[in-house]
């Protein structure tokens, strides 16, 4: 029943939430919003039995990934609101709308393959994180080792690309705005 | 006694690709001596086989499977028995003869190389033909000769009628093929095999019809190759080229292949005598429609070239009527004289720097004493005169005619052999003796190089005296061919030879006669058999009126009708509907990413949709 | 009771909205949030299939998804400072350079 209840309530904030994301004008809201909308995620985690992911989502998404947003907005004018010029918005929510009836449609239906046999079933008397260690660290190994390397990959590329000319001003630089332009 | 038959078949092959490699050079030597040499080997390993053949009798190999799927199995094997060495002998005796006269003929063509490869290819081709040991291996050689006498006919492909005449006897030769094609398809139908023995050994179970079906579709394939009506007129055409082509392929060994194939399936053809009597009537006809052709034709080469197409009807009348071994008798002693006969006319156009009008010539007999003789001696061997070659295998053959009752084949020979006497020293007589003509246009002949006039030696030697063995031939072929009786009496025999004997001496005196007197009148040519013969009966118009303009009506008519407005057209708006999709398309491509994220969606729903209603595993 | 049903809807509700988020943004630190969206919706769907499944591919699923969210967010980030820095503006409309 407890179930029931949650998952009605955490629907709701995480569809507010995130249609707050898709519809303010205002980055720190939106900002704001996507951060919650993400721990709300890691309630459905958890009901989920999946502890450990749901502190994943808490320590990564909300923790590490909204704050590297927020150390990215600094840079850019937050305070004033985005305008955003749009063209056709009709096509947008019509497509949108097409495609969420369609996903539910389909969802909706039986599975087309009954006989879901699972490879990695979960064990009695086995936690879910150390499931999850179990797994990830004997059939899982390679794609974890290959993961690290991506993240590390992406912090020196995310350093060396954020870091270039620090020191400089970081409004446009008008010799290479020119350059642009006239490479256009 | 295996090592001899590779020898034999395999060095033209090698001499074939090793000329092969300088083909592109200018004149070596060195390629015309070496072609010769490894032709002269095969001939020599072809006379060691036939020994052998004599003595131990015929030699079968398998060198390797070829074909085997399913039921089908044909392997490369070879037969050298008491036929195929026959052929063998001659093709490879003529075969270095040519090549050899080539060096000389060919010396100042600047294709010399190219000319031996050529030619070895054609022996090579031969050689498969002449000793498969099943059908598939016989049409591979059938069409090998066909592809070379269409390279060498060819020769000079930058003369348009050179050209023309390769293209005529290849599609010629190719309406033929399909016949003999449906005619293997047939045996392999009704027997499930082609190996000759098993073919011949299951045929009599078989309905007489379908024996009948399958013997008349081969003899159309042996129509085409033996040039025999109503598909001759690629021989005389196919005198453009080089004259050692003509002397090898179109009268000593290609030509004859036809006759080789009837020979060969004589266990068939002796099964259904009718189709062998029609054979025969049609080889009768041949011989007196071709040498009423050969009677007023002016070109050298042609005259030889309607000789060869009668004496190929006579072989027919033998084979058609069961005499097969007579028939091919006739094929060697023919193959000896006849390409003497080329080879020496080769001579007088080279003198003659390539002109073959025999009206121009004349009197040449002073300037070229050895090739005049030697083109004498076939020409009387030809004629049919004792003791030369020609004689006996000739006479055999009316001999059978008139043996089976056949008294109008007879007849038709025996006239065929008047005019055949007529027309040989018509030619020795306008060329040789009278007035000499080539003065008046400013001719200066020569004598051909010595070693040519020695190269023609044996075969002049072999005109001579083939005939004399015919007993030891009979005897050799007959352990293999259908034995043949003739159960004429004596005297009549000895009537019908001296008569055979008188018409052709007469045709020769009237000859002599009439062109020592300066020939016919002008009247004459204005009349109408002139015209008529001197057209060929106006069979090439005919086909020209008839078949050739309607078909190339045809042609354009679906070129220009449905290629055009149908096919291409069809390809030319698909890739007109691609381009103005292209030219559409481009706009989607705004460089705006909003824009390329809205398509991306759309692909998304496309696949949704895709995902919701079709179902593999449902 | 919730079934495996109501979850995929969920997902399928969220994922709609992330795609509207990344067809209507059109500047770009928003569409990023919106591709977060859409990395989120799918990743309840892989829970929750994992969960109903009694299979632990579904969390292996999601939990690689997060890192590459979290590689995706570095560079990305990155290469939007620089473009900032250059243009001084980070407007969709402000980049065409690919107009065909």
């Amino acid at each position: 029943m407890y179930e029931v209840i949650a998952f009605y309530i955490f629907s709701i904030l995480t569809v507010g939430m995130f249609g707050i994301v898709v519809m303010s004008k205002n980055a720190l809201y939106a900002m704001s919003a996507l951060a919650g909308g993400m721990i709300f995620i890691s309630g459905f985690f958890f009901i989920l039995d999946a502890e450990f992911l749901g502190v994943v989502q808490i320590v990564v998404y909300s923790g590490a990934i909204m704050a590297l947003y927020a150390f990215g907005m600094m840079f850019f004018d937050t305070t004033r609101d985005v305008s955003e010029k749009m063209r056709s918005k009709k096509i947008a929510y019509t497509l949108s709308i097409i495609s969420a009836v369609l996903i539910v449609a389909i969802l909706c239906m039986p599975l087309v393959s009954e006989s879901i046999e699972a490879s990695y079933p979960a064990m009695e008397n086995v936690g879910n994180i150390q499931m999850v260690g179990l797994i990830l660290f004997t059939k899982y190994l390679v794609p974890f080792e290959l993961a690290a390397i991506m993240l590390l990959v992406a912090m020196i590329s995310g350093i060396v690309l954020a870091s270039k000319k620090m020191d400089e001003h970081l409004a446009i630089e008008e010799d290479e705005c020119e350059m642009l332009k006239e490479g256009k | 006694m295996e090592k001899y038959l590779y020898t034999a078949l395999f060095a033209p092959l090698v001499s074939s690709l090793f000329v092969a490699l300088f083909a592109s050079r200018p004149k070596m030597l060195f390629t015309g001596v070496i072609a010769s040499i490894l032709i002269a080997i095969s001939m020599v390993s072809s006379f060691v086989l036939l020994i052998d053949v004599n003595t131990h009798g015929a030699l079968h190999v398998n060198m390797m499977d070829w074909i085997v799927a399913g039921n089908l199995y044909i392997p490369f094997g070879f037969v050298v028995d008491e036929v195929s060495v026959i052929m063998m002998v001659t093709v490879t005796l003529v075969s270095t003869v040519v090549h050899i006269y080539s060096i000389g003929y060919m010396d100042h063509d600047k294709s010399f190389n190219r000319f031996f490869s050529y030619l070895s290819a054609f022996v090579f081709s031969m050689m498969i033909l002449v000793m498969s040991d099943n059908f598939v291996g016989l049409f591979i050689g059938w069409e090998g000769v066909g592809l070379c006498s269409w390279l060498l006919i060819g020769f000079w492909y930058h003369k348009h009628s050179a050209s023309w005449a390769a293209n005529e006897a290849f599609i010629m030769n190719r309406i033929a093929d399909l016949g003999m094609l449906m005619g293997l398809f047939l045996i392999y139908w009704n027997v499930g095999s082609l190996q000759y023995e098993e073919v011949f050994a299951t045929l009599k179970d078989l309905d007489s019809v379908v024996v009948a079906t399958i013997g008349i579709f081969l003899f159309i394939g042996a129509m085409g190759k033996s040039a025999q009506f109503p598909l001759h007129t690629w021989l005389a055409d196919a005198m453009e080229g080089p004259t050692p082509v003509s002397a090898l392929i179109h009268a000593a060994t290609m030509v004859t292949a036809g006759v080789y194939l009837v020979i060969r399936c004589g266990e068939l053809y002796s099964m259904i005598p009718d189709v062998g009597f029609a054979i025969a009537s049609l080889g009768a006809f041949v011989a007196l429609f071709a040498a009423s052709m050969a009677l007023v034709n002016n070109d050298l080469k042609r005259i030889i070239a309607y000789s060869t197409l009668s004496q190929l009807g006579y072989m027919f009348v033998a084979a058609g009527l069961g005499a097969y071994w007579i028939a091919l008798f006739h094929l060697m002693t023919h193959a000896f004289f006849k390409s003497l006969l080329f080879l020496g006319a080769g001579n007088v156009m080279h003198a003659m720097h390539d002109e073959l009008n025999i009206k121009k010539m004349g009197g040449l007999y002073g300037s070229m004493k050895a090739t005049a003789i030697l083109m004498s001696v076939a020409s009387v061997a030809l004629a049919g005169i004792y003791p030369l070659a020609g004689f006996f295998s000739k006479d055999k053959i009316l001999e059978v005619a008139f043996n089976e009752g056949a008294y109008f084949l007879w007849f038709a020979l025996f006239i065929g052999a008047g005019l055949t006497a007529f027309y040989s020293f018509r030619l020795v007589m306008l060329v040789f003796f009278g007035e000499k003509e080539y003065i008046k246009h400013g001719f200066h002949p020569h004598e051909a190089q010595p070693f040519v006039i020695y190269a023609l030696l044996p075969l002049g030697l072999l005109a001579v005296i083939a005939g004399w063995f015919e007993h030891q031939f009979e005897g050799f072929t007959t352990r293999l061919l259908a034995r043949y009786e003739i159960h004429i009496s004596h005297g009549i025999e000895i009537v019908l030879i001296g008569a055979t004997l008188c018409i052709a001496v007469g045709g020769i005196a009237f000859a002599i006669y009439k062109y020592q007197r300066g020939g016919f009148s002008k009247t004459w040519e204005e009349g109408f058999f002139y015209k008529l013969l001197s057209n060929q009966y106006y069979i090439p118009k005919v086909y020209e009126l008839y078949i050739m303009r309607p078909f190339t009506m045809l042609s354009q008519f679906v070129w220009q009708k449905i290629d055009m407005k149908v096919v291409d057209f069809t390809v030319d708006s698909i890739a007109r509907t691609i381009y103005k999709t292209g030219e559409k398309s481009r706009k989607m491509q705004s460089g705006n990413l909003s824009d390329m994220l809205r398509w991306m969606v759309v692909g998304m729903v496309v696949l949704l949709v895709l995902a919701l209603f079709y179902r593999p595993m449902a | 009771m919730i079934t495996l049903t109501h979850y995929l809807i969920l997902t399928g509700l969220l994922f709609a909205i992330g795609l509207v988020g990344v067809m209507r943004r059109t500047n770009l630190l928003m569409l990023f949030f919106s591709t977060e969206i859409l990395l989120n919706a799918v990743n309840i769907g892989f829970v929750a299939v994992s969960k109903y499944y009694g299979d632990f591919t579904g969390q292996m699923f999601a939990f690689f998804i997060i890192a590459v969210a979290a590689s995706e967010v570095a560079v990305g980030l990155g290469l939007l400072i620089l473009w900032y820095k250059r243009n001084g503006s980070v407007d969709l409309n402000s980049l065409q350079m690919m107009k065909g």
